[in-house]
């Protein structure tokens, strides 16, 4: 079983690596990091937008793949991912933002794939009913509405909610209310008073891709004749359905958990931008807006890092889920 | 036990039955139609007792017992009453089923691979069964408990396998599991649906056995569903045959079998192949089963019955006894003429004649096809990262044999003996790893990529499942087409070759534009060698071309099978692990064993006289349709299952199951350990056993 895990996690290593590596190409060969000097007033003179940029390590003039090995060897021997255009370095600026935006996909996937199982199998086991008919429909819904859609809509309902009530019930803008003061619980509770419109944001759309797939492993799980053998030694159709059906219906669930983690970042990224965190994703559309070459390297590994993650994370799961694999 | 009972046929009044079934019937409603899956079946199962239901599929055998056990999906209309040790199942919540089923009543289903939960250990599996029904009994006493059963159902070192996930135990291995989770609970009644349909023979006369024994320690009664006749013959006390959803004739075992009285039963007996004769043609039963959807009035086997008179086609006829005896009943209104003698079995259905006598046309017994130590080997690797080789799957060991024009080979051993990579490898017509395979005369070795091409046009296939080996998208034209398009064949040359191909299997040219759904699985099959048969091959192969396929639709495609060899001369390489169909079918035979021919001769040689102890014991596993010959035979039986074919077994590879090897003194026993036998000619076959001339296997058996 290490075995397979390890064969998969340098599988998903090398996955990293390339993808980390595309994407540092790939931003310097379309971003143009002169532009941010070129419009200001008084323009610099060209030698020190050149050396600003060696500075930085983005000189187009430079080849790429020199820029790439030079970039290359300061992560290895360093472990610096180069100096933002605000002369920060970029492994800071992710450290700082990396907890928002964790926070955000930890739970949000957490809270999307529980729902996504819980409504499967919901839906598979009441096929063709009502319920499973309006659970169909609500994912389908969901499933084709962008995030932003959704995320406003939360937003005007919150408000409405709000000047119903009376109170600002619901807090949507930002992580955290700025200048509150008070013991920790009050920051706790604010903090999580802001996490309840993304997260369900999150949820949502995750959970409505799970429970697509949810349902029909778990159609396929229902007819098995195992099921008819948990049910002839005399257990109940609840019973057998959780513990013969459902812990089987979850093997499959666990690659695709690995692949909706990366929908799921592509998500939070507008997640964050609609709600006002600043999170990673929203860096990640900052530094292309900046042109910011080394951010963007640098947001794109952190991506991949996570889905490499989520990746070995869901090998373990399969491999402890299933005996087969186990070798 | 209760023989007194049945035979005589005088009912005891003391004896309560322990499942009494009275007018059940089942409907599912679909798509706006009815299908009347089990129209008003009655029968009773005594304490003790072996019933044995016997019916093709679609009749209904396993949904009445499903209905028994409660176990339907709720679309399922359920009429009648069920007893069971005088209480009313049907009126039973599910909670209260629930207490009963695998407490008192359990069951054991088909298909071992699939009946087991792949996630939990083997031991576990049994252990639930005993939690859910014992709340005071602990985990451990429960485990050690289930070691127990393992045991009593004869697996080999208990404690190691009950930590073992099904995926690591064989078929037979499951579905003796399988039997342990189902006596586990001493019950009063085991269902058996259809338990050794997926298993080799050798290992269904294991599992024929262990429930037997099962029988006798817990004293439960059996119902054993199947569709093989021979299989009830010899265990069953009591048979109820089933078509279309009812009874047709329930009777004692001899009664049955020997005198049948519904035309029926008579055409299920006479269509089987039999291993003791091998006739030159089957009695096949023509036409399908009715659709339960839309049942005509009448006698629901009128359209397919012999003796079918205006009478039959008006009301349906009740199950009565018969004149002679009371308890055999059967369902016809003719049956008083078949009990009486009037009409005897083989009037009823006659055997037919085959259509060309003699020798197959323009063949003259020159060889087709012929395999010189045949060798393909598969590495088997371990390691995730690196992978390294940890042995040798050796899945075709060196296999020769010879096919002449207007001949067929039949290639007999238990599954994992390599019988399917061996006509892989013919097929392939690439050059083999080692020896030589020649077709028509030619090392298919030396050949270019256009004449391999253009050789595929003479070697053909008819794979085993029907269902699952024709695109259900294609219209049937297309699919018989296909072989042509692949040739570069004209469309109106194909249109014209596709008619003449389905007017020569049966099948009606019209019905060409048809998709394959819409044919039964015999018709399936005919379209299956209708495909094959387009490019106007010289050797078909057929991998178990019949065994998907319901007994009385069997015959007529091994007729049809025989019939075209005739006709065009061609050369079979059959594929079975049905010794009876084999033997009906080949001329030659080559029985397999881990990648070897063990024997090798003609078909009535090596059926009636087998030199070697695996074919003897091959041979005495087939059940045979006849409950008094069953009774008094005796079984070579093989011990446990096919050894891995990764073993590097010294000597004789067969001797780890040989059942001669355990008879024989120790000095003998060294050959076979150091002394790796060759075919040699033992009276008229070829034997690869140092001791076949011994008969010490056949004598002791005798004497038991």
């Amino acid at each position: 079983m290490i075995g397979f895990v390890v064969k998969r996690f340098v599988n998903y290593f090398i996955l990293t690596a390339i993808a980390t590596l595309l994407a540092y190409v790939l931003a310097s060969l379309s971003l143009n990091p002169a532009q941010r000097y070129l419009g200001r007033n008084p323009q610099p003179s060209p030698e020190v937008i050149t050396s600003i940029l060696d500075g930085l390590g983005v000189n187009p003039n430079v080849p790429v793949l020199e820029r790439l090995w030079t970039w290359l060897s300061n992560l290895v021997t360093h472990g610096s991912l180069g100096i933002t255009v605000d002369n920060q370095q970029v492994t800071d600026v992710i450290f700082a933002r990396a907890g928002v935006s964790l926070r955000l996909l930890i739970i949000g996937s957490v809270i999307g794939a529980v729902l996504g199982v819980v409504f499967g199998v919901w839906g598979a086991v009441k096929q063709y009913r009502i319920s499973d008919q309006l659970v169909s429909y609500a994912s389908f819904t969901v499933g084709a509405t962008p995030t932003f859609v959704i995320g406003v809509v939360l937003m005007i309902l919150a408000t409405s909610l709000n000047g119903l009530t009376g109170h600002q019930l619901i807090n949507f803008s930002g992580e955290y209310t700025a200048g509150l003061q008070g013991n920790f619980l009050v920051m706790f509770g604010d903090r999580l008073n802001h996490l309840i419109l993304p997260t369900i944001t999150l949820s949502l759309t995750a959970a409505a891709g799970y429970s697509r797939y949810q349902r029909s492993a778990m159609l396929d799980v229902l007819s098995a004749d195992y099921i008819r053998t948990a049910r002839s030694k005399g257990m109940s159709r609840n019973r057998a359905l959780v513990k013969h059906g459902v812990r089987i219906a979850l093997i499959p669930m666990s690659t695709y958990f690995a692949y909706s983690f990366a929908l799921l970042l592509t998500g939070a990224t507008v997640v964050e931008l609609v709600f006002s965190w600043h999170g990673m994703g929203e860096y990640l559309v900052r530094s292309v807006q900046q042109n910011d070459i080394n951010g963007v390297a640098g947001s794109v590994m952190f991506a991949s890092i996570l889905v490499l993650i989520a990746g070995t994370l869901s090998e373990i799961v399969y491999a402890a889920l299933d005996p087969r694999v186990r070798v | 036990m209760t023989e007194p009972l049945t035979i005589t046929g005088k009912r005891v009044p003391a004896v309560t039955p322990v499942l009494e079934v009275d007018n059940l019937s089942v409907t599912f409603a679909q798509a706006g139609n009815e299908v009347k899956a089990v129209r008003g079946v009655s029968y009773h199962v005594n304490p003790g007792e072996f019933l044995g239901i016997v019916g093709e599929s679609g009749s209904g055998k396993s949904v009445s017992s499903m209905a028994v056990m409660g176990l339907l999906p709720s679309s399922a209309r359920i009429g009648g009453s069920v007893r069971f040790q005088g209480r009313s199942l049907l009126e039973c919540s599910d909670a209260e089923l629930s207490r009963i089923r695998g407490k008192d009543i359990s069951m054991i289903f088909q298909d071992p691979l699939s009946a087991l939960t792949p996630v939990y250990t083997v031991g576990h599996q049994i252990a639930e069964g005993l939690l859910l029904h014992d709340k005071n009994l602990s985990r451990q006493a429960a485990a050690a408990r289930a070691v127990e059963l393992l045991k009593l159902v004869g697996i080999p070192s208990p404690e190691r396998r009950a930590e073992a996930f099904p995926h690591e135990f064989s078929g037979g291995m499951r579905q003796r599991a399988m039997i342990a989770i189902a006596i586990a609970n001493d019950p009063k009644l085991i269902i058996a649906d259809e338990p050794t349909t997926a298993l080799d023979v050798t290992i269904q006369a294991q599992i024929l056995e262990v429930m037997q024994e099962a029988k006798e320690i817990t004293g439960a009664a059996v119902v054993l569903i199947t569709h093989d006749l021979g299989v009830v013959a010899g265990n069953a006390d009591r048979i109820a045959v089933m078509y279309a959803g009812r009874l047709v004739e329930t009777g004692g075992v001899d009664q049955v079998f020997h005198a049948p009285a519904m035309p029926y039963t008579i055409g299920l007996l006479r269509s089987m192949p039999s291993m003791a004769s091998s006739q030159t043609r089957l009695v096949p039963l023509e036409g399908r089963p009715p659709s339960l959807a839309a049942l005509p009035p009448g006698c629901p086997f009128a359209p397919r019955c012999p003796l079918v008179i205006d009478a039959c086609r008006e009301a349906e006829p009740a199950l009565t006894g018969t004149e002679e005896d009371p308890t055999h009943q059967a369902a016809c209104i003719r049956s008083s003429e078949i009990t009486s003698g009037k009409l005897t079995r083989s009037e009823v259905f006659p055997r037919p004649v085959p259509l060309i006598e003699g020798t197959p046309a323009g063949t003259d017994g020159r060889e087709v096809l012929s395999l010189t130590g045949l060798v393909r080997h598969f590495p088997l690797l371990k390691g995730a990262v690196f992978k390294r080789q940890i042995g040798t799957v050796r899945a075709v060991d060196g296999v020769s044999f010879e096919l002449g024009s207007g001949q067929t080979l039949g290639l007999v051993g238990e599954s994992g003996c390599g019988k399917s990579t061996t006509i892989m490898e013919i097929l392939e017509l690439a050059k083999p790893q080692d020896g030589q395979i020649r077709v028509n005369g030619v090392d298919v070795a030396d050949l270019s990529k256009r004449d391999r091409l253009k050789m595929r046009r003479d070697i053909q296939v008819v794979f085993q499942d029907p269902m699952a080996s024709i695109d259900p998208r294609l219209p049937i034209h297309d699919v018989i087409a296909e072989p042509l398009t692949v040739h570069g064949v004209s469309k109106k040359d194909q249109q014209r070759k596709v008619s003449e191909m389905m007017e020569l299997v049966g099948l009606d040219p019209e019905m060409a534009s048809r998709y394959p759904h819409e044919f039964s699985g015999g018709q399936r099959q005919r379209i299956g060698i209708a495909r094959a048969l387009v490019t106007d091959p010289k050797i078909l192969v057929l991998d178990e071309p019949v065994s998907a396929l319901d007994v009385s639709i069997q015959a007529g495609v091994i007729n049809l099978l025989k019939d075209l060899q005739l006709q065009l001369g061609l050369s079979y390489v059959f594929v079975a692990h049905d010794l009876a169909v084999v033997h009906h079918i080949a001329d030659h035979v080559a029985v397999m064993y881990l990648g070897r021919i063990v024997e090798y001769g003609t078909s009535d040689d090596v059926f009636s006289r087998p030199r070697h102890p695996y074919t003897q014991a091959l041979i005495s596993a087939v059940p045979i349709p006849d409950p008094a010959l069953e009774r008094t035979r005796v079984r070579v039986l093989l011990d446990g299952d096919l050894p891995s074919p990764t073993d590097n077994i010294p000597g004789c590879n067969f001797r780890s199951r040989c059942p001669l090897y355990q008879l024989l003194p120790d000095q003998q026993r060294l050959r076979c350990q150091d002394e790796d036998p060759s075919l040699r000619t033992v009276d008229k076959t070829s034997v690869a056993c140092h001791y076949a001339e011994h008969d010490a296997l056949i004598d002791t058996m005798a004497e038991r």
